[in-house]
């Protein structure tokens, strides 16, 4: 097992990450910026570096600082995360180059699942079901004669993209003339790629994702599926498992296709295969998030498995501890993001200090915060505070105790998104489990009709 | 009469749209601003023409901070 882990990353997750190390009596190594210089994860860690001024692209996505932090510290792995460098596969070759172990995929999986038109090839091949849709088209022309096949709606979406970044949907052909143009120049100023390929629209649909883990042996397992079909302008915003729209034989077939996915590209550590499930039951590969996501303690809260902790044993080379028939989902947990973001006005970010935060104490409710009372809360990063999770024993006690921890909570000094989460639960469509990846966009419309 | 338009939080300049001596109508993006990893577009509250920009791409600005002028 490793001795020293240095977490390149910040908030909630670089804490989530600490405890982990802690639970294995690994010592840990923290990074910040200077606007993070009191950050509680710099606090969490055994020791800290400083590694840059405080925009992201100065400090937690500048390769070099990070090494120097890892040498100096003379960490012997390093986690990433999510977001920033975490599906990086020069910074993760770079680890592996310094002497340290990356926790996490190869860098060959890392960039294969990278580059989203490359990915769908790989897919295809495989024989995952992947969403109607084409290879890299290279101009207006050719994208039009494209679409004219697959039919509209569609989606322009970015080659190197993620995170909903540079996504573009077009109702009609005008539409997709009128945005060939800013789609491949808002790819090329986000990812230095202007490459751009198109989906078809699948309406109706749900964002279901499976978790997957394996080893270095070859040894590959799900741990069922996530529902994160609760977004807004394609950010995941409230997140369950089990899904409501999943029984048990179409979560035999997800996951046999996840695995699938993963094994076509010798993947190892823990990662994510998400899908679009239409209201037919069919089901599309979309991506693979070859990192922790945000959202793994719903998967950790109803199996009972600590997937930062399995993270770092398979990295150190440990087998899988268990085989797919031994897993079981039990209950039903709901995660809700809370993020600095105005509701009243259109969910514009706040940044402001926290001056009074009273998280709410109950069993069967985990908090992983990134943020305490009096933390400064800069424009610097994303406005993700921290993430509630609430297990039950089934869907609809899960869902009345999410509904009295939204109201055992306080946080003053700026504002969140918390109120939406109390409009959601109270919503007896939510209640039915009748959502889809529109859902959101359309309840807060309704909302302000009012 | 001259219009000061405000930044309506706290972020950073990440692109000006227009330049000074342009003609704007009610509703044009001025200004793009980023904080937390989003872009938040700076319309302009009433026709006019842009008389005075002052900041630059790149820079910090508080909530309230007059980022344009529109006489």
């Amino acid at each position: 097992m490793f001795r020293r882990v240095l977490i390149a990353n910040r908030g909630e997750i670089a804490r989530r990450v600490i405890r982990a190390c802690r639970g294995l009596g690994i010592e840990t190594v923290a990074v910040h910026s200077e606007a993070d210089a009191t950050a509680p994860h710099v606090r969490d860690a055994d020791v800290a570096f400083a590694i840059g001024p405080a925009p992201a692209r100065e400090s937690y996505l500048k390769v070099e600082a990070l090494l120097g932090a890892l040498r100096a510290s003379g960490a012997d792995a390093v986690h990433p995360g999510y977001g920033f460098l975490s599906e990086n596969a020069a910074f993760a070759r770079a680890v592996g180059a310094a002497g340290a172990t990356w926790i996490g995929p190869s860098p060959e999986a890392i960039a294969q699942m990278g580059d989203k038109a490359k990915a769908r090839r790989l897919m295809l091949e495989a024989g995952v079901p992947v969403v109607p849709g084409s290879a890299v088209v290279p101009d207006e022309e050719a994208a039009v004669a494209v679409a004219r096949n697959l039919g509209f709606p569609i989606m322009i979406k970015a080659s190197a993209g993620g995170g909903g970044i540079g996504m573009v949907p077009c109702e009609t052909e005008a539409d997709l003339r009128k945005g060939f143009s800013s789609a491949v120049a808002r790819a090329r100023a986000a990812f230095a790629d202007g490459a751009v390929y198109l989906e078809r629209l699948v309406h109706g649909a749900r964002h279901i994702e499976i978790q997957i883990v394996a080893d270095c042996q070859g040894a590959t397992a799900h741990l069922f599926e996530r529902e994160c079909s609760v977004q807004r302008r394609h950010q995941k915003v409230l997140e369950e498992a089990p899904s409501p729209a999943v029984d048990e034989a179409l979560r035999r077939e997800l996951g046999a296709a996840a695995v699938q996915a993963a094994r076509a590209i010798g993947y190892y550590n823990v990662g994510t295969v998400e899908f679009l499930l239409g209201p037919d039951r069919k089901f599309f590969f979309m991506e693979m998030n070859t990192r922790l996501q945000v959202e793994h303690p719903v998967t950790e809260m109803t199996t009972g498995i600590d997937l930062v902790e399995l993270q770092l044993r398979l990295a150190a080379g440990e087998a899988l501890p268990f085989t797919q028939s031994e897993l079981r989902q039990s209950g039903h947990a709901i995660e809700l993001r809370v993020y600095a973001e105005d509701p009243a006005k259109n969910f514009l970010p706040s940044p402001g200090t926290i001056t009074k935060l009273r998280w709410p104490e109950a069993t069967d409710v985990r908090v992983d915060a990134g943020v305490v009372e009096g933390s400064k809360v800069t424009p610097f990063y994303d406005p993700l505070l921290a993430k509630m999770i609430v297990h039950g024993r089934d869907r609809a006690q899960c869902i009345a105790k999410a509904r009295a921890v939204v109201g055992a909570t306080t946080i003053e000094g700026l504002k969140t998104n918390l109120p939406v989460h109390g409009m959601v639960l109270d919503d007896p469509a939510f209640q039915r489990g009748e959502i889809t990846i529109s859902y959101l966009g359309a309840l807060m419309q309704r909302q302000r009709g009012h | 009469m001259a219009t000061e338009v405000e930044a309506q939080i706290t972020g950073s300049v990440w692109k000006i749209e227009k330049g000074v001596g342009d003609a704007v109508q009610e509703g044009d993006v001025l200004i793009i601003l980023e904080s937390m990893k989003m872009e938040i577009p700076v319309e302009a509250p009433c026709a006019g023409r842009v008389s005075e920009i002052r900041v630059q791409e790149g820079a910090s600005v508080e909530e309230g901070a007059v980022l344009v002028v529109i006489a």
